[in-house]
């Protein structure tokens, strides 16, 4: 199935690794724009960017504290893209329930031989 | 009644990367046999979502696999490769092309590690592109898909 192209698409969001890195870095604790900028080595200009798209798709919260505007990830966001993954588990995993059930005659199939 | 080994564990290394890495309680001679064996594939590859039709595996380098399953009578996925590396109870490389998007070729190393009783399998499918990674994660799991679209949806519209 094809994505739209859209700004609101969270799998639009986290395809540039930039986002993720922001993201990674925000799991760890909210953070100002500045640190952000810091630990990246960009502009503060281009990290605002990213974090205006990130914030557009619910994935990145922001709240004033002082003087100071503090972002953080907001998880629930990536549960579609979390899901999409999972559904691709799940598929690997019904296979290899059925590869234990075919292992399990194996290996009495190989017992049964010893003896 | 099956002995459990622990669930698949799929994971996004790169880009361009799925890691999907599973232990069985089985000793790696087994496991091998069952991933190479085309009357032993054909019970287990298709999950719960349809009937493999047909395996077929040329198994030696350069020889070529096909994959066909049929999804509950409704329609036919296939998947077919070649053979580029096999250390035997060690190591598989394949090539790996879902029919139904014949350019997105994956290449796919199939690690057999041995744990004595028991066996980790660690399969690492590598793409060209982000695109075409995006898409075999898609591909075999349609619902899964739309399930996700429709939350994202959701996401947008308490966002609006």
């Amino acid at each position: 199935m094809a994505r739209a192209a859209t700004t609101a698409d969270v799998f639009n969001a986290v395809a540039e690794g930039r986002r993720r890195e922001i993201l990674d870095l925000l799991a760890a604790g909210e953070r100002p724009v500045q640190e952000l900028a810091d630990a990246l080595g960009l502009a503060q200009p281009q990290v605002s960017k990213h974090l205006r798209v990130l914030r557009d798709v619910g994935l990145v919260d922001v709240r004033d504290a002082g003087r100071r505007r503090l972002y953080r990830v907001n998880a629930t966001a990536l549960k579609p893209v979390h899901d999409w993954v999972i559904g691709f588990e799940r598929l690997w995993e019904e296979r290899f329930e059925r590869l234990d059930a075919v292992l399990d005659e194996l290996k009495q199939e190989d017992n049964d031989a010893q003896q | 009644m099956p002995s459990s080994s622990g669930t698949a564990t799929v994971t996004l290394p790169s880009d361009t990367q799925i890691l999907i890495v599973r232990e069985f309680d089985a000793p790696v001679p087994l496991v091998w046999k069952a991933w190479t064996t085309p009357e032993l594939v054909k019970r287990w590859w298709s999950g719960e979502r349809g009937e493999v039709m047909s395996a077929e595996i040329d198994f030696r380098v350069g020889g070529r696999w096909r994959y066909v399953m049929n999804a509950h009578g409704e329609f036919e996925v296939a998947f077919n490769g070649v053979y580029h590396e096999i250390d035997r109870y060690e190591r598989i490389v394949n090539t790996e092309v879902f029919e139904g998007m014949p350019n997105a070729r994956a290449l796919v190393t199939n690690t057999f590690v041995d744990l004595g009783d028991r066996t980790r399998m660690e399969m690492l499918i590598e793409h060209d592109s982000q695109e075409m990674r995006d898409g075999h994660l898609n591909s075999g799991m349609e619902g899964g898909m739309q399930e996700a679209m429709d939350r994202l949806e959701q996401v947008a519209i308490s966002l609006g």
